[in-house]
């Protein structure tokens, strides 16, 4: 019966040509402008670290002093030297690290290569195991080198390509601003997205191709970027960042159950307390533990332009399709005379709905199909935008899935208002009429 | 033109009339609202920066291998004296940032030290003398700088300096009614204060929206050279002689010292690129809206059309009857066309209702701003029109039915 539902469908819709075709495009359109932007919604809001990041954490404190103190207000969105160190070394948590952003003069030995900044990132040894940044030569630098301020340094893979062709480089030695380091591991290509641990350095950028312990930085007066707030008198030139009153690091934990993250709450309170009584901290405590993906969140990560331009996408499509359903009601009304005819020999309501729903479903299928063209060409218009996320605008099984239910899913809707009004059809009164 | 029997007619066809009047409702939301963003887009793109952007270009400069952070100052010095002797080059200028860079330092503005919050917020360019000339920059009251008032300092050791010159936005927020010429203000915690020697009737922050919207013409210059790793040159070429110094300019900022990286992305830019670097979401915003706008108005009257001619195809032999009756073609043109007015009337009268409804709830997701009554009466009056510009055709199609045709098949 289907084949032959299919027969009269197509027949039907090669009788009006202009019409079928609006149909098509009309779902076309709104099928291809609402996947390209959910597509790229989907992209921006995906999860950095998979299956990890809900045992990751962002703790924050309010070490300010009692200025413009607003109870109930959000912490600092970073942390200072003391506590960020006072928080690494008492090790509450399954891992932890403490970082910031930076850019690095490289000097490479290689003749006929100018010297070039690279971005860095400093940071304490769990960044790599904490963050599942996988290693393709060597291995992350131990505690004992953080303690020491070891010259030591893990490069990405674009770095190592640039450099040393791709080939092992550990052991080698890379000169940094006119210090010799020896590279004890090299990244494999790692894009976590967001680019969450921090955000100062734009949502979607790449990794960093350079990692230097952070005492070693503070050690050499690396270059450190990103932002830098600070409070009350005290200064925030470079030789007195460690006891300056400007939070400028990130400090994330790793916490692997939820009773364990509760504790850690706990002990972050009962730290502001401390450093209250010490007169360190001049307000009462104020701290927050939001996980990764709840941090992704409060900075509102994903851009206002995508998400107002995916939700204009579904106002169009929802306007396409009541146009689809107009059109289609008008079309099947037409042809009362011929469904009149079928029920009149015999053909339940049933099967005059399924044989409606037939020729909904095809037009469905077919706007799918051309949405699904429309939304590749979309996401290859993305690609070709400035921003940072532009690259990664791109359509994977899951949202290819989602197209076409959402096409097919959406005609079949559309068909069926039309298709039961063309049923209700009083056999015997349209053949007298005829 | 009777009302009565159209609406009698519009009952048998419920559902018809209900899918054209809410297509119509959902698209005066949407255009409204999508007009109502390409406005707002367009009137940030068209803000000036309060300089003058012809014959104006940006040079980023990263010095590599430098022994401090101070070294860089006689490379400055020089890198300035080879720029402004460059054929072609009427000035050039050393900053931290300038308009629509993206980056750049802010800072609260207090009245005296005792002030708990900042009276506003303002950006902080570094500069020299020759800053309102390279900028093109207008000086409204008071002085410029001197060369003998400029200092170098390294960026991580910056206190405050004795005189700065503010823009006339700044001056206005912090003293309404009268002018800062003259008066002193606090850039930073625990610092002497700045005297104002001199007002710029307008500069831009180099951030062009979001954060700094509240402050887009709070800016403050210092004269000050910041030394340091990155420093940017901004730099006036002689009217019309911009291409030949874009040019010239790195090479000869490499031919002087090699101890440099332009970088490969937005290191050397005219202002014109600046800008639209600057805007380029914006623009693409404004676009995708106008778009979406111009195939949404084209689906829908592709819908009227549709459905219209549907309903002319079923009751020829009804307007058969009329003609024969006595009707006239005009008649039977007007009926469709006040049938379709009718319609849209309702249909733009939820869509009125939708399209603010539509706009407080992008307010509170988006922070956009509300939404002009103008938008939504411009949107109805253009719907209408296409309402009416669509059922012409097949209502002309209806008034050529012959009356010949009531007396077919009954």
């Amino acid at each position: 019966m289907f084949g032959y539902y299919l027969d009269l469908a197509l027949r039907s819709l090669r009788r009006n040509k202009m019409l079928t075709a609006l149909m098509v495009v009309a779902i076309a359109l709104g099928i291809g402008a609402s996947m390209t932007t959910l597509t790229v919604l989907h992209v921006l809001s995906g999860d950095p670290l998979p299956g990890k990041s809900a045992t990751l954490f962002y703790p924050q404190l309010d070490p300010r002093d009692s200025d413009g103190y607003v109870p109930g207000k959000m912490p600092m969105e970073q942390v200072t030297w003391i506590d960020g160190m006072n928080l690494l070394k008492s090790k509450r948590g399954d891992r932890q690290a403490l970082m910031s952003g930076g850019d690095v003069p490289i000097q490479p030995d290689q003749s006929g290569m100018d010297p070039f900044f690279a971005d860095a990132r400093f940071t304490s040894a769990d960044f790599f195991p904490m963050f599942n940044a996988p290693f393709l030569y060597g291995r992350p630098w131990s505690e004992a080198e953080d303690n020491s301020k070891a010259r030591v340094v893990v490069i990405g893979r674009e770095l190592n390509a640039k450099l040393y062709g791709d080939k092992d480089s550990t052991g080698q030695v890379l000169r940094m601003q006119d210090t010799a380091f020896r590279i004890v591991g090299v990244l494999d290509d790692w894009r976590p997205n967001p680019h969450f641990y921090d955000l100062n350095m734009g949502n979607y950028s790449d990794s960093e191709q350079v990692f230097v312990p952070l005492s070693t930085s503070r050690d050499l007066r690396f270059e450190h970027n990103g932002s830098m707030n600070c409070w009350g008198k005290g200064g925030s030139d470079d030789d007195h960042l460690e006891t300056s009153t400007c939070v400028w690091l990130q400090f994330w934990v790793q916490l692997n159950s939820p009773a364990k993250a509760a504790a850690y709450e706990e002990y972050l309170t009962h730290y502001s307390q401390e450093q209250k009584a010490l007169g360190r901290f001049q307000r009462p405590p104020n701290v927050r533990l939001p996980s990764l993906m709840q941090w992704m969140d409060i900075n509102k990560v994903v851009p206002g332009d995508v998400r107002l331009q995916a939700f204009l996408a579904f106002g169009f499509l929802l306007v396409c399709l009541v146009n689809t359903v107009g059109l289609m009601l008008a079309k099947f009304m037409r042809r009362s005379a011929e469904l009149g005819v079928r029920r009149a020999l015999g053909a339940s309501r049933r099967a005059l709905f399924a044989q409606l729903l037939v020729e909904s479903g095809v037009i469905g299928l077919s706007g799918g199909l051309g949405g699904l063209l429309l939304a590749l060409l979309g996401l290859w218009l993305v690609r070709h935008q400035p921003s940072d996320y532009a690259q990664l605008a791109h359509l994977d099984a899951s949202m290819l899935l989602i197209t076409f239910l959402l096409a097919v899913g959406a005609t079949l809707l559309a068909g069926l208002l039309p298709a039961w009004r063309a049923c209700q059809i009083t056999p015997a009164l349209q053949l007298k009429s005829n | 033109m009777q009302i009565q029997p159209i609406l009698a007619a519009l009952k048998r066809h419920k559902a018809g009339t209900f899918l054209i009047a809410l297509q119509i409702a959902l698209t005066l939301a949407i255009v409204c609202n999508a007009l109502f963003i390409i406005q707002q887009r367009v009137e940030r793109i068209s803000r000036s920066t309060g300089m003058i952007e012809t014959d104006l270009m940006a040079i980023q400069n990263m010095w590599v291998g430098l022994s401090d952070e101070n070294a860089s100052e006689p490379l400055i010095k020089a890198d300035l004296q080879v720029l402004r002797q460059l054929p072609g080059v009427q000035d050039a200028l050393a900053t931290n940032s300038y308009p629509l860079r993206g980056g750049g330092w802010s800072t609260g503005v207090r009245l005296n030290p005792e002030m708990k919050k900042p009276a506003a917020q303002t950006t902080q360019y570094f500069v020299d003398d020759h800053a309102l000339a390279t900028m093109g920059a207008k000086l409204i009251a008071g002085r410029n700088f001197r060369p003998d008032e400029v200092v170098a300092i390294d960026p991580k050791k910056f206190q405050f300096s004795p005189t700065v010159m503010v823009t006339k936005a700044l001056s206005d927020k912090l003293f309404p009614g009268s002018s800062a010429l003259g008066k002193q203000i606090y850039l930073s915690d625990g610092t002497p204060p700045s005297t104002v020697v001199g007002i710029v009737e307008r500069l831009q922050v180099p951030w062009k929206g979001g954060f700094a919207d509240n402050f887009e013409a709070n800016s403050t210059l210092l004269p000050v050279q910041l030394t340091g790793n990155f420093t940017t040159y901004l730099i006036r070429s002689k009217p019309g002689q911009l291409a030949s110094v874009l040019k010239a300019a790195p090479e000869a900022l490499f031919k002087a010292n090699r101890m440099r990286v332009l970088p490969s992305e937005r290191g050397v830019r005219s202002f014109a690129m600046v800008r639209q670097d600057a805007y380029k979401s914006d623009r693409g915003m404004a676009i995708l809206m106008g778009i979406i706008c111009v195939v949404l108005l084209g689906i829908t009257a592709a819908g009227i059309v549709g459905l219209t001619s549907f309903w002319v195809g079923q009751r020829r032999k009804q307007i058969g009857v009329r003609r024969a009756l006595g009707a006239t073609k005009n008649d039977i043109l007007t009926y469709f066309l006040t049938e379709n007015l009718l319609i849209g009337l309702g249909g733009v009268l939820v869509g009125a209702l939708l399209a603010m409804g539509m706009n407080l709830w992008l307010m509170k997701q988006f922070e956009m701003a509300r939404l002009s009554p103008l938008y939504v009466i411009t949107g109805v009056i253009v719907l209408l029109l296409l309402g009416q510009g669509s059922v012409l055709a097949p209502a002309m199609r209806a008034a050529r039915v012959p009356p010949v045709e009531a007396t077919r098949s009954v």
